[in-house]
């Protein structure tokens, strides 16, 4: 379900209403994204740079829910089987009650969950569940991960591997780092699963350049949210321009 | 779960959430702790620093006014009397020690009221470290004396300006910072809170302040205390005093949160419920779906939604509890103490005076409490103008 040559977009449910947020990723769907990464809004996510934030922090002011934010993925997922990973702090996984919380996931057909603040040592419970309802967990790698630590987190990631190419939050940046290219061949050995690369992706260039290294994807958030951002005043500028954005990201894979 | 004793917990509590980038910064922290808690040198290092430079051991005051006052004996652990006039330099002398051994090249810190990153200013300062202090604008606009002092000991001070701009958004920045650069920052946290293995480092630091108060009132009264009074906002001073008294059932361990003005409040503990904040599992005032709430409280280092971990603990094992004060009450407390005792206590350690004073009629002549006076006053004065 998770394959090569992917282009993964990154957007916050609700942002900026949920009704636009539901038309956003339908749009996103329908120009190239292979897969989806969605975020649930939290108020204080502590690996999230200021555009992030700021998507967040637009889609709580419009009362975002855990349950809201489950209804727009029933409602893409009406009409797309394009594989879905929910991407959100342990602690909105924790309230909602972490059995509960993957039963939902396995409901709405929900491919993958990733919490960015629970790493290996703090897994254990997500990985019980996870195994359970068959969904599968996302670990993050970076740059400062060892080899042996891969070999450790092979044994609890499935799905895909999210590599962080850089060291920090998530935001867009001019170029990517340059410890990328021995990261993705390390991990590509020691964990058997496809390697995308997020934080700092946001040209059509990347992309190229991560797949040309070896990665399986590239996913792209803070560029996303930022033409968001732009575009709140112009809702329907706001959609085309992020679906002729995705259409380019999307192209670049194929290169 | 199984796991409820390993070193990363208090029982259920504490852990390490965060992601993936800083775990082998915490995993080396932990090493280097390890290592220098134990280290003769080190520990030689620290005690003339904490003696020389900050002027330990503080007294414990019998405050005998207050005393004849209420009925029953009580002390003030006179933490007030620190240079920096606050507990908070214990704990950034003993970091800021660990930083220089570690080889770190910069040490960052956050702040609410201003106290934390005056401490820690001073302490690189004398340690020939630069450090940057995160500061919620709102806290920048409200402390401008404290950011003056933080300047002059040469710290350069970061207006944050996400989420409610204060203490709790000065932490998520400072993590961001140290996420960004964790290969040589050195994240000075100023309480029991965050990540593995910084409730125990701050725990470690600030126990000096039990140690010393259980050998003096043992010296003066020749018996334990009845009750150990402290406030609580992430729970550096309390757990201090509390430490040494851990296992000794027969103490009475008392926090005291924020009460707040009757609307919003930090009783974290009283009123929150467990979920996992700032890279700990914990108590944390957040709404049912766990987006976390804004803390209010007249006393900006009570103003926090979260609690260290091991407070916790102890509140679920029963070992502490943990009431409240609220702004008027420590308004009336900071008066109260400063015309009986001639003592101006910080706006925090009202709290656990306010508590004292309106709780006389729970203690019996004979019963010994021991207040932590964890801070001076001289710091809120402004701020009483304006309530007058």
């Amino acid at each position: 379900m998770f394959g090569k040559k992917y282009f993964i977009p990154f957007v916050v449910l609700g942002d900026p209403t949920v009704e636009d947020s539901t038309k956003i990723i339908k749009g996103l769907i329908k120009n190239g994204a292979n897969a989806l990464e969605l975020g649930f809004a939290f108020s204080d996510p502590i690996a999230d740079g200021p555009i992030i934030q700021k998507a967040n922090n637009r889609s709580l002011a419009n009362k975002i829910t855990t349950a809201k934010a489950f209804e727009i993925i029933k409602e893409v997922r009406k009409g797309s089987k394009i594989p879905i990973s929910a991407m959100l702090s342990y602690n909105l996984v924790y309230k909602y009650g972490t059995e509960n919380f993957y039963k939902k996931c396995k409901e709405l057909k929900v491919d993958a969950v990733l919490c960015p603040d629970v790493p290996l040592e703090e897994s254990e419970e997500l990985v019980k569940y996870s195994k359970k309802y068959k969904i599968a967990q996302v670990f993050l790698v970076s740059p400062t991960t060892t080899k042996e630590r891969m070999k450790q987190l092979n044994k609890v990631c499935s799905g895909y591997v999210y590599l962080v190419s850089l060291l920090g939050t998530t935001g867009t940046r001019t170029e990517i780092s340059e410890r990328v290219p021995e990261l993705i061949k390390l991990t590509k050995k020691e964990m058997k699963l496809p390697v995308y690369v997020g934080f700092g992706i946001s040209k059509p260039e990347h992309v190229k350049n991560i797949l040309a290294l070896g990665a399986d994807g590239a996913i792209c958030g803070s560029a996303f949210c930022k033409l968001i951002e732009e575009n709140l005043t112009d809702k329907k500028a706001m959609v085309e321009k992020m679906e002729k954005f995705c259409k380019e990201m999307s192209k670049a894979t194929k290169k | 779960m199984g796991k409820e004793n390993e070193s990363t917990k208090f029982g259920q509590f504490g852990g390490l959430f965060v992601p993936e980038m800083m775990v082998p910064a915490q995993k080396e922290l932990n090493e280097a702790f390890t290592k220098y808690a134990s280290d003769k040198e080190f520990k030689k290092e620290l005690d003339y620093l904490l003696k020389e430079f900050a002027g330990r051991p503080t007294r414990l005051y019998y405050a005998e006014n207050m005393s004849k006052d209420l009925g029953f004996k009580v002390y003030l652990k006179r933490e007030d009397l620190l240079h920096s006039g606050a507990h908070k330099i214990n704990n950034t002398l003993g970091q800021g020690l660990l930083a220089k051994r570690m080889g770190k090249k910069e040490v960052i810190a956050e702040t609410g009221a201003g106290q934390h990153g005056v401490a820690t200013a001073m302490a690189g300062a004398l340690l020939k470290i630069p450090v940057k202090v995160f500061m919620g604008e709102v806290d920048v606009e409200r402390q401008k004396l404290n950011v003056y002092r933080m300047k002059l000991f040469g710290a350069e001070v970061i207006p944050v300006t996400s989420g409610s701009r204060t203490l709790k958004d000065a932490v998520n920045e400072a993590l961001r910072y140290y996420l960004t650069n964790v290969e040589t920052c050195y994240y000075l946290i100023g309480s029991v809170v965050g990540p593995h293995p910084y409730p125990k480092i701050v725990q470690h630091f600030q126990k000096i302040i039990g140690k010393e108060t259980k050998e003096q009132i043992l010296e003066k009264e020749k018996r334990l205390p009845t009750a150990v009074v402290a406030c609580v906002g992430g729970g550096s001073n309390s757990i201090g005093i509390f430490d040494a008294f851990l296992k000794d059932k027969e103490v009475k361990l008392i926090g005291v949160e924020a009460g707040g003005n009757g609307l919003k409040h930090g009783k974290t503990l009283g009123e929150g419920s467990v979920g996992i904040f700032q890279g700990s599992k914990s108590y944390v005032l957040q709404t049912k779906d766990g987006q976390i709430e804004e803390a209010h409280s007249i006393s900006a280092g009570l103003d926090y939604p979260g609690v260290g971990p091991i407070h916790s603990y102890l509140k679920d094992t029963g070992r502490a509890t943990y009431e409240s004060a609220t702004d008027n009450e420590a308004i009336n407390a900071v008066r109260y103490l400063s015309k009986m005792e001639g003592i101006l206590p910080a706006l925090e350690s009202a709290h656990a005076i306010a508590y004292v004073t309106k709780n006389k009629s729970k203690f019996k002549k004979e019963d010994i409490v021991i207040i932590c006076l964890s801070g001076r006053g001289d710091k809120d004065v402004n701020q009483l103008i304006e309530v007058e």
